[in-house]
């Protein structure tokens, strides 16, 4: 008989049979980004292909697209492992329910934000982002994206037991998002004008320690009701 | 009363349309939002009493 | 101490005693809203820069102030269902959501048709409109995940923590929407700022103010005592007022 691992241990496993389990199908990872792509195509065409003006928009746009992919995938955190029963059993582990929600989160996180922020110069390239913001964009994204997934993963909770729950949690979570685009953007907005982005990054990292703080809490009290229901 | 006549109290210099909108859109509102409980606690308790005499109408014709 | 909140746990006598309460609360806060709108309508001096467009603030800025206090009672009663699992304090919580909706919708409302012969358009991207646009979605975000559960007690801790998540965010949501507005203020609208008001429009706003946190109150526990119909239906105390009512 095995003692039972510790919560890190556990948190690592959970992380990595996340990851795992992600990386079996490709298409789950791949979805989110080719939305991205095909989205920011419409912008072109809907609002004319003038260089200079698709510059001008282009930072809220890339940070409304990120914002947008991320909800795409907002409802997945912890739908398959309700759906087969795995969540139940993760209510019943020893280690606290605060830390393996977090592991769940940061899996979600590595596998939808980090490659949002990897890939998102090209975008920005595509827009006519001039080169100033990019850099800028990259480090407001991998800062916000976190907090998107954190923030997400509370409406995942509260919803996941519901069999229409993915119009829902666009309801939920929306007005929750508006602060991180509004500095997100801004960021971008700050490096294109030659404004130092220190500041901006600084309100990023305080909403994600935020977070990483409250949003775990909110999430295991919404799994709790969502399994008991 | 700042007005003269009922005509300058509909129209308020030009404004009255915006005014009397704003207040009636309100009244509907507020109407709505006391009338809806009311309305779904009178219902409720008609089901109820309803439900409650069908069960006692069931239960004596099997006793008679 | 502990006997009144033992009551306050017993559904009978919270439903009679909030229909005692409303028995004389909704008299005077419909006779208060009347009087107020009257006075404010009717009996005030027109603004000297707005003209009589400044009427809607005897329906506006009550509205708006009740509709904000609104989400810290439907918050505050959420809190209280889930650190003391008080029944009660879920069907607070829940009669409060619809009120705050349809009163931020009045403010939102208000404000736009009080904004067109003022500013000369129907909307503003101004800070404190679009922080009122969240208010709304972040209200109908609970009553709409209240209605997407099939069982209400789980619904009630749901929105529950949904509107705690909500009051932590709406200072982070309000200071950011503000310090955004300050980024962006287009020149060409100017705003008054914060006059001095004439206490003879003073009074009157303020019955009114007073008036929609009674109407706050009354619409709130008329859908506490509907709410508590439905929730205790199969319960002696339902039928026997049922029985009592059918004859």
């Amino acid at each position: 008989m095995s003692t039972p691992p510790g919560a890190a241990a556990f948190c690592l496993r959970l992380v990595r049979r996340q990851l795992l389990l992600a990386f079996r199908r490709p298409i789950d990872i791949a979805n989110p980004l080719v939305f991205f792509a095909m989205v920011i195509a419409l912008f072109p065409l809907g609002l004319g292909p003038a260089p200079d003006q698709l510059a001008a928009f282009a930072p809220g746009v890339l940070w409304i697209i990120a914002l947008l992919s991320n909800l795409l995938t907002s409802d997945t955190v912890f739908r398959g492992d309700y759906d087969d029963g795995s969540l139940e059993q993760l209510l019943l582990a020893p280690q606290p329910l605060y830390l393996s929600g977090l592991a769940y989160i940061c899996a979600h996180w590595l596998v939808t934000g980090l490659p949002l922020v990897l890939i998102s110069p090209l975008f920005a390239v595509m827009l006519n982002l001039p080169a100033a913001g990019i850099l800028a964009l990259a480090l407001s994204l991998l800062l916000g994206t976190a907090v998107l997934s954190l923030v997400g993963a509370i409406g995942a909770a509260l919803t996941v037991g519901l069999r229409r729950g993915g119009m829902l949690i666009s309801l939920l979570i929306l007005p929750l998002y508006m602060p991180v685009l509004i500095f997100g953007s801004a960021c971008v907005q700050a490096a294109v004008t030659g404004v130092p982005t220190g500041p901006y990054l600084a309100i990023l990292g305080a909403m994600l320690s935020l977070a990483i703080a409250l949003a775990p809490l909110a999430v295991a009290a919404g799994l709790r009701i969502s399994i008991d229901a | 009363m700042y007005f003269d006549s009922l005509q300058a109290v509909l129209e308020m210099d030009g404004h009255g349309m915006f005014v009397w909108s704003a207040y009636v859109v309100t009244v509907i509102v507020l109407v709505g939002m006391v009338a809806h409980p009311l309305r779904r606690r009178r219902r409720l308790l008609r089901d109820i009493g309803g439900a409650l005499r069908r069960e006692q109408g069931a239960g004596q014709e099997v006793t008679n | 101490m502990w006997s009144f909140f033992h009551k306050l746990g017993s559904p009978p006598w919270l439903y009679g005693i909030a229909g005692s309460i409303l028995r004389y609360l909704l008299p005077v806060t419909v006779i208060a809203l009347v009087v107020g709108a009257v006075w404010g309508l009717l009996f005030t001096a027109p603004d000297f820069r707005q003209g009589n467009s400044y009427r809607i603030i005897y329906i506006h800025v009550p509205a708006a102030v009740v509709a904000l206090a609104g989400y810290y009672v439907m918050a505050a009663a959420g809190a209280v269902s889930l650190i003391w699992r008080m029944k009660m304090a879920d069907v607070a919580m829940k009669a409060a959501a619809p009120i705050g909706a349809a009163l931020t919708f009045v403010a939102l409302f208000t404000g736009s048709v009080w904004g067109k012969p003022t500013w000369g358009t129907w909307w503003v991207w101004d800070a404190r409109i679009t922080s009122m646009l969240v208010l709304l979605f972040l209200y109908l975000g609970v009553v709409a995940l209240y209605e997407a559960f099939d069982n209400k007690e789980a619904a009630s801790k749901a929105c529950a923590v949904l509107s705690l998540v909500g009051m932590v965010n709406i200072p982070i949501i309000y200071k950011s929407v503000d310090w955004w507005y300050s980024l962006h203020q287009p020149a060409s609208i100017k705003f008054t700022g914060e006059s001095t008001i004439d206490s003879s429009m003073l009074y009157p706003l303020l019955l009114m103010i007073t008036a929609f946190y009674c109407l706050f109150a009354c619409a709130m526990l008329m859908n506490m005592r509907a709410e508590l119909l439905e929730r205790e239906a199969k319960t002696g105390w339902v039928r026997k007022l049922a029985a009592e009512g059918a004859h």
